[in-house]
C-alpha cells in the first residue's frame, strides 16, 4: 500500500546547519499494516511521516501510495490518500467552526469542492451516528464550535476525520503525546478501533515503547535518518521492553547511552 | 460666550436634512465592508488592496457610463476590475511569496497609477441629468432603496456562497491553514479566489459611491480599508451587544452593513458639530482602535495579574 525507496532529505544544505534527516530510507507496507515507530529525538520519525505526507518535497527518491507515484505532488493533492492526526490536539481541526463543518471537510477530502452546500442532510445522520460511537456525547452538540472542545475531544474528532473518508494510509504522529494519560489511552484505544474497522494501513509514531509493543502488527525503530530495525509477525508479539531497548542499543551502537536515557 | 454661540448655531434640522444622505453612504461603504470582512475576519488576510480597487471601482463606471455604457454593466465591469486586483495581489502573495500585507500596499500602489490611466487625469465627473444612473445624491430616497436592495441581494449571495463546499474551503483556510492542507484543500487558490470576490465587492462599492456623489476622482479610495474596518468592527460590538448568542453567519453580514451605516452617521455627527473634517480621518483611526481595543481591554480587566495580586488567598479557603 506505501512504498519508500530510498528516500533521502537533508534540512538546510549547504549551511552550518546542514542536517540528513532521511538517510536513503526504503519501506514497504502492506494493505492493512498497523507499523508503530519509534525512536529517539531527531531520529527521523516525523519527518518521514512529513515526507509521505509531503509537507515538502524530498531530495531523492519514490514515494507511492497505493501504486501511485505520489512523490511530485503537494500535500493537498496527496490528502485524497492520506488521513492524519497530530500531536498538537490544536492542529487537526478548524476550532471557529462547528463540528459538523469539520466533518464535512474532511468527508470531502480528495474530491472537488464546488457550489453545492457544505453540509447535507444524510451527511448530518452519518455524523450523528459516527460521532455517537465515540461515546463522548459529541452527536449531541454537532453544531458547536470545535474550539470549545477539550484537547480529547479534539483528537479523537480528528481521528473519526482522518477515517471518514476511507484513507489508503492512516499517519498518526504521535497523537497522543499531548494528552493525560487516561485520555491517551483513550484515545489509543479508539485509534485500534478506527484502524480495525476500517482495515485501514496506518503508521503511528509513539515515545512510549509499551504503546510501540501492544499496538499495531509491526513495528519499525529509527536512528539518525535511517531504519534501524524491522519487527512483525510472531517476533513483535513476543518483544518485550527490554529487548527492544537490547535492541536498540546493538542498532545504534555509540549512541547507546544518551539515547537509552531519552527511551526509557 | 462662545460657546453658547457655537450651540446656538447647531441647527437640529441640519443633521435630520443631511441624515437620509449619510445612510445612503453608509449602505454603499457597508457593500465595501463585506470585502474587508471576508478577508479581514474569514481569511485571516489584512488585505490593502482596497484602497486602490475601491477607487478602480470608481474610475472604471464613470469612464464606461461616460462611453455610453448602461450604468449596471459598467458597475458590472468594476466587480470584474476589482477582482483582477484582488487576483494581482493574491499572485502576488501565493506564487511569489510575498507577505500578505505588502502584497496587498504594492496593488494598492500600482493601481493609483492604473487609476491615473482610466480616468485619464485625477478626476471625472458624470452628470446625473444627462445618464441613467444607479444612485445618486440628487435622489437620495431611491438611491438609499437601491442600496439596500444590492445589500440585501449581496449578503444573501454572500451567506449561500461561504455555505457552499468552497466557502466553507475558504473558511477552514482563513481559520487553520495546516488542517486545511490535511483536508486536501489548495489554501492558495482558495486565498486568490477569496481576495477576488473581496475586491469585487469593494469595486462595486467604488463604482456606486462615484455614481452617487457624480464623480470618480483618483483619492476616492483613501483610507478605505480603516472606513472598512470601521463598518466591520462597529458592527460586530453591536451585534454582540445587541444579539449576544444569537448571531450566526446571515446576521452577522447584516451587521457589517449596519456598522458602515452606523460609521457614516457618526461622521454625519462630526460634520454637524462643526469639527473640522480635516479631522476624519483621524478620528476614523481612534474609533477602529478604540473598538478593536475593546474586546482586548475587557478580557484583560476579567482576568489581570494587578487584580489577582490584590486578591490574594480567599477569605473562606
Amino acid at each position: 500500500m506505501l512504498d519508500l525507496v530510498r528516500v533521502e532529505k537533508t534540512f538546510n544544505p549547504g549551511t552550518i546547519n546542514q542536517k540528513q534527516a532521511l538517510g536513503g530510507i526504503s519501506l514497504h507496507l502492506e494493505e492493512g499494516e498497523f507499523v508503530t515507530v519509534i525512536g529517539g529525538n531527531g531520529a527521523g520519525k516525523s519527518t518521514m511521516l512529513n515526507a509521505i505526507a509531503g509537507v515538502w518535497p524530498i531530495d531523492s527518491g519514490v514515494i507511492s501510495i497505493g501504486g501511485v507515484n505520489v512523490t511530485g505532488l503537494p500535500e493537498h493533492r496527496r490528502a485524497a490518500f492520506i488521513g492524519r492526526v497530530f500531536q498538537d490536539p490544536m492542529m487537526g481541526t478548524a476550532p471557529s467552526m462547528e463540528i459538523e463543518e469539520n466533518l464535512a471537510l474532511a468527508y470531502r477530502r480528495g474530491r472537488r469542492r464546488g457550489l453545492r452546500w457544505g453540509v447535507t442532510k444524510p451527511e448530518r445522520a452519518r455524523y450523528h451516528e459516527a460521532l455517537a460511537s465515540l461515546g463522548l456525547g459529541l452527536e449531541d452538540r454537532m453544531t458547536t464550535k470545535v474550539g470549545l472542545l477539550s484537547g480529547g475531544q479534539r483528537q479523537a474528532l480528528t481521528l473519526l476525520m482522518a477515517a471518514l473518508q476511507k484513507p489508503k494510509l492512516l499517519l498518526l504522529d504521535e497523537h497522543t503525546a499531548a494528552l493525560d494519560p487516561a485520555t491517551a489511552s483513550k484515545v489509543l484505544e479508539l485509534s485500534d478501533r478506527i484502524v480495525a474497522e476500517n482495515k485501514l494501513t496506518t503508521m503511528m509514531i509513539t515515545h512510549n515503547m509499551s504503546d510501540a509493543i501492544r499496538h499495531g502488527t509491526r513495528l519499525i525503530m529509527m536512528n539518525g535518518g535511517r531504519i534501524v530495525l524491522d519487527i512483525s509477525g510472531k517476533e513483535k508479539t513476543r518483544l518485550t521492553k527490554a529487548d527492544l531497548l537490547q535492541k536498540f542499543a546493538e542498532a545504534a551502537g555509540v549512541q547507546e547511552e544518551t539515547d537509552r536515557m531519552l527511551l526509557s | 460666550m462662545d460657546i453658547l454661540a457655537y450651540f446656538a448655531s447647531l441647527n437640529p434640522m441640519n443633521l435630520a436634512s443631511a441624515l437620509p444622505g449619510n445612510i445612503a453612504q453608509g449602505v454603499i461603504w457597508g457593500i465595501m465592508a463585506l470585502g474587508v470582512y471576508i478577508t479581514f475576519r474569514l481569511l485571516d488576510f489584512a488585505d490593502l488592496t482596497v484602497d486602490g480597487s475601491f477607487a478602480t471601482g470608481g474610475a472604471v463606471t464613470v469612464v464606461l457610463v461616460l462611453a455610453g455604457v448602461p450604468a449596471p454593466a459598467a458597475l458590472l465591469a468594476a466587480v470584474l476590475a476589482g477582482m483582477l486586483a484582488g487576483l494581482v495581489t493574491g499572485l502576488l502573495h501565493t506564487l511569489l511569496g510575498i507577505p500578505g500585507i505588502l502584497a496587498g500596499i504594492l496593488t494598492q500602489i500600482s493601481l493609483w497609477s492604473v487609476n491615473l490611466l482610466i480616468l485619464d487625469g485625477a478626476n471625472k465627473a458624470v452628470n446625473v441629468g444627462k445618464y441613467a444612473l444607479v444612485v445618486s445624491l440628487r435622489n437620495v430616497g431611491s438611491s438609499i432603496v437601491v442600496a439596500l436592495c444590492i445589500a440585501a441581494v449581496l449578503v444573501v449571495l454572500l451567506y449561500w456562497y461561504f455555505g457552499t463546499e468552497q466557502g466553507s474551503a475558504i473558511r477552514a483556510t482563513g481559520c487553520n491553514p495546516h488542517m486545511s492542507k490535511a483536508q486536501g484543500i489548495n489554501i492558495d487558490g482558495m486565498k486568490v479566489i477569496a481576495l477576488c470576490v473581496s475586491n469585487g465587492l469593494v469595486a462595486l462599492s467604488g463604482g456606486l459611491m462615484s455614481q452617487y456623489q457624480g464623480f470618480a476622482d483618483i483619492k476616492m479610495g483613501q483610507g478605505a480599508i480603516v472606513i472598512g474596518l470601521a463598518a466591520v468592527i462597529i458592527g460586530d460590538v453591536l451585534g454582540d451587544a445587541l444579539l449576544s448568542r444569537h448571531m450566526n453567519f446571515l446576521i452577522r453580514l447584516v451587521f457589517v452593513i449596519l456598522g458602515g451605516v452606523v460609521y457614516y452617521l457618526t461622521v454625519g455627527l462630526v460634520v454637524w458639530l462643526k469639527m473640522p473634517t480635516d479631522l476624519l480621518k483621524l478620528l476614523t483611526a481612534v474609533i477602529v482602535a478604540i473598538f478593536l481595543a475593546v474586546p482586548y481591554l475587557s478580557a484583560k480587566a476579567k482576568n489581570s495579574f494587578a487584580a489577582a495580586g490584590k486578591r490574594g488567598v480567599r477569605k473562606d479557603a
